[in-house]
């Protein structure tokens, strides 16, 4: 029993990482009903502009704050130069792109910063909290992070005009349209905040593992699988999804003999696959009802 | 844009197909006669780069059964391109069996495992689905990596395999032998694809591809359908990863990443999604067009690759097919002028 409450609580630690994730492809899918496969890669490179801005003398705080400007900024620009001329072509276009940004931005990124590993700071020092080695002080400021992104969106969504104006324009563009909605620039918006989150995302896992070009491929895909998990329309279905995907591996890790500690992707991929068959709007998503 | 999409492009394509084209048959006998005499007059290296070719060519063809023709999506074909190729090594390695029959045996096991896939993967659509083989292709190093398998696996290291000799005594070397032997099972797989999608069984698959509420209420079996495009697409990617397996003489875990998959989509597009020849110059794009960028720059190669890709969806949606359509119509439609002209001057 010792055992399986220890093991939980890592999970929960990892489980953070992929939350930080999952909230990141929620909000872009809520923006443009797309997985956006490059969204990894995008975090990755935020990542890479805080260190850069740190290395220049930066303290951690102002290259943080300044990092989500930047990302904020890039994801408007990508939206507005790549996604805007193609917003009707077909969903194969769309997933193109995705792939093509994903090689440029990863090719960047080892171009300007090369592949050797470099250690990224944690402004909450790695001090246990509980226990010996079980949840260090990154671990639980990680996960106060993540809750605060959630409220700060929660209140954007339920209480400011241009969140509401973003809903409408997710939910019936046709419609916000007509009312004066500027339903392209929402989207652009939308690509906003997803990068941003993103970048809060990589400053938070980057401690844990490390920062180079590749760190986020497997990252991604945990991330996925706790927002599909969650429910894709859901924000905090995503981030209780990604942390059950983290307990999950953990356990699975422990109580399963080989599978667990081998085939550690396998399991993200078993429970898309699964949670995608018994129930594809997730355990908090709503059903999609669609008119033929 | 909307009207443009690679499916209208396609259905109009299908429709001029049946018409009877003997400059069609004239280019398709040169092509053929020029492939048989390439290898002969080749430094060895090209003919095993054209070889290899040839394989990617069947893997985007399988890629483009699925796409093309049954609209589904899959960033997870490497995955079934390693398994074509681990289960031609396995065989050849420890049941000694010959490269001839390992190909067969790749694409039946392939079929049973695309078939098994698509199964859950039918209820999935669109961008769910490019999830769910996006996750397949993410996890397959590490399954064939898994520890319990390394009896047959060979683990990290993977298996070497030795390129076989030509039979009946050809005056061949090794590399030119498997060059034909590839081209050979290249004709075999495009008669085959074009075939089927010439079938009832292809009508169907396009009838769902384009509406499936309409084909569903035409009687069409959907699940069925779907599946079977995802095992019969498997076979294909898994006879190419066979191939590949002997061409390159080595399995590895690390040959077959996500960044296989990603290539074999682009060969996709590049070719033209919906169009059968498509995969050959697709294929022609994914082996030479990263050299070129290379040369480009050597750091930045997939950037360039990136924004080559960026610029071809922006430019030319339907790839290679689109292209040629293009310079077809231009070619007819200034015939069509001169004729009437010189029509009516007479």
């Amino acid at each position: 029993m010792d055992l399986f409450v220890h093991q939980v609580l890592a999970g929960l630690a990892t489980g953070a990482i992929y939350a930080c994730m999952a909230l990141a492809v929620v909000m872009i899918y809520q923006a443009i009903d797309h997985f956006n496969f490059a969204q990894g890669e995008m975090a990755m490179f935020s990542t890479f502009i805080a260190w850069q801005l740190m290395e220049w003398g930066f303290p951690y705080w102002a290259a943080f704050f300044v990092t989500i400007g930047i990302s904020f900024a890039a994801g408007v620009l990508i939206e507005r130069t790549i996604f805007r001329p193609i917003h009707n072509a077909p969903i194969l276009s769309h997933v193109v792109i995705f792939i093509a940004l994903f090689v440029i931005i990863n090719s960047f990124a080892g171009f300007i910063w090369d592949f050797t590993i470099k250690s990224f700071p944690s402004p909450f020092g790695t001090r246990p909290v509980l226990g010996q080695g079980l949840l260090s002080a990154h671990d639980a400021g990680m996960m106060a992070v993540v809750g605060i992104v959630l409220l700060m969106l929660y209140g954007f969504f339920r209480y400011t005009r241009i969140g509401l104006a973003m809903r409408a324009a997710a939910a019936n563009p046709d419609s916000a349209k007509l009312v004066g909605v500027r339903v392209g620039w929402m989207l652009a918006l939308g690509w906003g905040m997803a990068a941003a989150i993103g970048a809060v995302a990589g400053m938070m896992i980057a401690p844990v593992v490390f920062l180079e070009p590749n760190m986020m491929l497997s990252i991604l895909l945990y991330g996925f699988a706790g927002a599909v998990v969650g429910g894709l329309t859901s924000p905090v279905g995503a981030v209780l999804g990604g942390f059950s995907v983290g307990v999950v591996e953990n356990l699975a890790g422990t109580f399963i003999p080989y599978v667990g500690r081998e085939m550690k992707l396998s399991i993200a991929l078993a429970l898309i696959v699964a949670v995608l068959m018994v129930r594809p709007s997730g355990i908090f998503g709503r059903k999609i009802v669609t008119r033929v | 844009m909307k009207t443009d999409t690679p499916a209208t492009i396609l259905a109009a394509q299908e429709n001029a197909a049946p018409r009877a084209r003997p400059w069609k048959a004239a280019i398709a006998l040169v092509l053929l006669a020029a492939l048989i005499a390439l290898p002969l007059f080749s430094k060895n290296f090209f003919v095993f780069q054209l070889t290899l070719a040839m394989v990617y060519a069947i893997a985007i063809l399988g890629l483009n059964l699925l796409t093309g023709f049954n609209g589904q999506f899959s960033l997870g074909h490497g995955a079934f391109y390693a398994i074509g190729a681990y289960t031609a090594a396995i065989l050849m390695d420890q049941a000694g069996v010959s490269y001839v029959w390992v190909i067969p045996a790749a694409g039946v096991v392939c079929f049973v495992a695309g078939f098994l896939f698509g199964l859950p993967a039918l209820r999935l659509e669109g961008t769910y689905l490019a999830l769910a083989t996006f996750a397949l292709a993410v996890a397959m190093p590490q399954i064939l990596k898994f520890s319990p398998f390394e009896h047959w696996t060979g683990g990290v290291q993977g298996i070497v395999i030795m390129k076989p000799d030509a039979p009946f005594g050809l005056p061949v070397n090794q590399d030119q032998w498997l060059y034909y032997f590839t081209l050979f099972t290249l004709i075999l797989m495009f008669v085959f694809a074009y075939n089927l999608v010439g079938s009832r069984t292809g009508r169907a698959m396009k009838a769902i591809r384009d509406n499936p509420t309409a084909a569903k209420a035409m009687g069409v079996n959907l699940s069925l359908y779907k599946s079977l495009t995802f095992g019969v697409s498997a076979l294909y990617t898994g006879v190419a990863g066979a191939l590949s397996a002997i061409v390159v003489q080595f399995v590895a875990p690390d040959s077959f990443t996500f960044a296989l998959s990603v290539i074999l989509f682009v060969g996709l597009v590049v070719g033209g999604v919906g169009w059968i020849p498509g995969a050959l110059f697709g294929a022609l794009f994914i082996l030479f067009v990263p050299h070129l960028a290379e040369g480009v720059s050597k750091g930045l190669a997939g950037a360039v690759y990136g924004i080559m890709l960026i610029l071809l969806i922006f430019v030319m949606p339907s790839g290679a097919a689109g292209l040629l359509r293009l310079l077809f119509d231009r070619f007819t439609i200034v015939r069509r002028l001169f004729e009437g002209s010189s029509g009516r001057k007479r």
